[in-house]
């Protein structure tokens, strides 16, 4: 694997060994000394355009405990503030001898620019383009399911699986991705959300829902993956209120109530507590918002092995 | 050890490529024309029979109980895919001799390799370490075949990130020699001196269904 740009970009068992490889990574998380020597001499480059807490400090402990030598760039307070443009910028790394180049960025399509237009040699890895994809948060929601719904995971995918998704799905990155995988490895899956916020396309493939209620009732979710609201990415007023939107999309207690017994509730962070989720949903004994962390960095190490090493040029 | 797995893997695609002898002979022909000879010619001899790998075993329980003076504070550690066995007989035939359960594990250690730029991208398998840890044990590394030493190299550097043994021992079913790092084996099933165009392929009853030790020309 040289670039991990998108979800589509992966196959089922190429999803599947990553996945399994993330497992076995996850039991280095759990010891004394976490730390493997295996990227030992390579150098990852945080490129962030955009903030991010979970993502970026994902990134740079997984490469921190396989031994890389991790750069974290912020725009703020870099050249990036003096107008230096994303060629130039990413360039300037690799000449400082970057192997990987982690890349978020606010415009769509970004990640793919800088693998593909021959700027630069080096690997890059999509950590969120715009309003795009998303690909290690799927694989991490990924293995969060699998973790929750198989004693061992190892090998298995989501078949059968009924997820839904929850928000605003025509701005979030999370959920392209999450649908591209989650179907890949077998999931059903429903999506809710406001009809100005929810792609037509999507509309018409069915397991469509416009009210969460509607949905909980007639889709009957294992999970539920509540979204974001990205006030930061609305142009304009998608629903009228906030309260609204709360009211008829919001995670709160009732409807944490109607759930099956084993259903559980993923979310991106970060939540916006009180908007899309609530406190008794967000904290309840289903959440498994903390093992989406946890699992990130896991899913992060997983990737970063499976794209440094290998043979140049080929790679299982 | 991988060079078993590896031929294993080969064997499986020359099979499903070029289903008979002619077939194969002439894809090596093609490819690669130096090899002719060999590959007509090609031998296989069994070395260790699955009684001779049984006594091999049993002789290095054996051997183990007596160098540590008795089955006491050990921890036997294979490492995939055949080690493990090899580690789980060792320990039954321990427990057979002394009523000591010695606790058994299982050691990866491919995110310790040095060739990983050099080969495709491996999977890596489980690694189980006994509850009672390995601090301050006495613990013997289990692996199939001992040729480079670079597995071994690996095994020991993992070994440090789950603790402190007090010592660290090498049992291997067969050493075949040709090392590349100062690595010495404390108990040998079988010493193979072979040459290094040869494979050596451990075969046992829990992967393979059958238990032998082949040498191929």
């Amino acid at each position: 694997m040289k670039n991990l740009l998108s979800a589509g970009d992966l196959d089922r068992n190429q999803t599947i060994s990553i996945l399994d490889l993330a497992h076995e990574m996850d039991e280095v998380n759990d010891r004394e000394i976490k730390k493997l020597p295996t990227l030992r001499g390579k150098t990852v480059v945080n490129l962030f355009f955009e903030d991010s807490t979970r993502t970026r400090i994902s990134f740079e402990l997984a490469a921190k405990r396989l031994s890389a030598d991790v750069i974290s760039f912020s725009a703020k307070g870099s050249s990036n503030s003096k107008g230096e443009s994303l060629k130039d910028t990413a360039q300037t790394l690799e000449a400082m001898g970057a192997d990987v180049i982690v890349l978020r960025h606010s415009a769509s399509g970004s990640a793919h620019q800088l693998a593909t237009s021959g700027w630069v040699k080096s690997s890059v890895i999509n950590a969120g383009d715009g309003t795009h994809e998303h690909p290690t948060q799927a694989l991490l929601d990924a293995m969060t399911i699998r973790q929750s719904m198989h004693a061992d995971p190892r090998g298995c995918d989501l078949a059968g699986i009924r997820v839904l998704i929850v928000g605003d799905i025509a701005h979030s990155r999370v959920a392209r991705s999450n649908l591209i995988l989650l179907r890949l490895l077998g999931a059903i899956v429903g999506i809710c959300g406001p009809a100005t916020i929810t792609p037509k396309s999507l509309i018409e493939d069915g397991h469509s829902f416009s009210l969460l209620d509607e949905a909980l009732e007639e889709f009957e979710p294992d999970v539920v993956m509540m979204l974001r609201v990205q006030q930061e990415r609305m142009s304009s007023s998608f629903f009228p209120t906030e309260r609204e939107y709360s009211k008829f999309w919001g995670l709160n207690h009732v409807r944490l109530a109607k759930l099956s017994p084993n259903a559980i509730i993923l979310h991106p962070g970060p939540m916006n507590r009180g908007l899309e989720i609530d406190a008794a949903a967000a904290d309840s004994d289903r959440s498994r918002v903390l093992n989406q962390v946890k699992n990130g960095i896991s899913i992060r190490m997983a990737v970063l092995f499976s794209i440094l090493t290998g043979e140049k040029g080929k790679s299982a | 050890m991988d060079y078993s797995e590896q031929y294993l893997a080969q064997r499986a695609q020359s099979s499903k490529s070029a289903p008979s002898s002619a077939n194969l002979y002439a894809t090596s022909f093609n490819s690669r024309p130096e090899r002719r000879r060999r590959r007509w010619t090609l031998t296989k001899r069994t070395v260790l029979s699955a009684d001779d790998i049984d006594r091999a075993i049993t002789r290095i329980s054996h051997e183990i109980i007596e160098s540590n003076k008795g089955a006491g504070n050990l921890v036997l550690l294979g490492i995939p895919t055949r080690g493990v066995y090899i580690a789980e007989r060792i320990s039954k035939i321990i427990f057979q001799h002394s009523s000591i359960s010695v606790p058994t594990g299982r050691l990866d250690v491919t995110l310790y390799r040095d060739d990983l730029s050099a080969q495709p991208t491996r999977a890596i398998g489980e690694t189980v370490i006994p509850s009672v840890g390995i601090a301050a044990k006495t613990v013997v590394i289990v692996d199939d075949v001992l040729y480079s030493g670079r597995t071994v190299r690996a095994a020991l550097d993992a070994l440090n990130d789950h603790g402190r043994p007090s010592a660290v021992r090498l049992a291997v079913l067969v050493d075949r020699g040709h090392r590349e790092l100062p690595v010495r084996a404390d108990f040998v099933g079988k010493n193979l001196p072979t040459a290094s165009s040869e494979r050596i392929s451990v075969s046992l009853e829990e992967v393979d269904g059958v238990d032998e030790v082949v040498i191929e020309d």
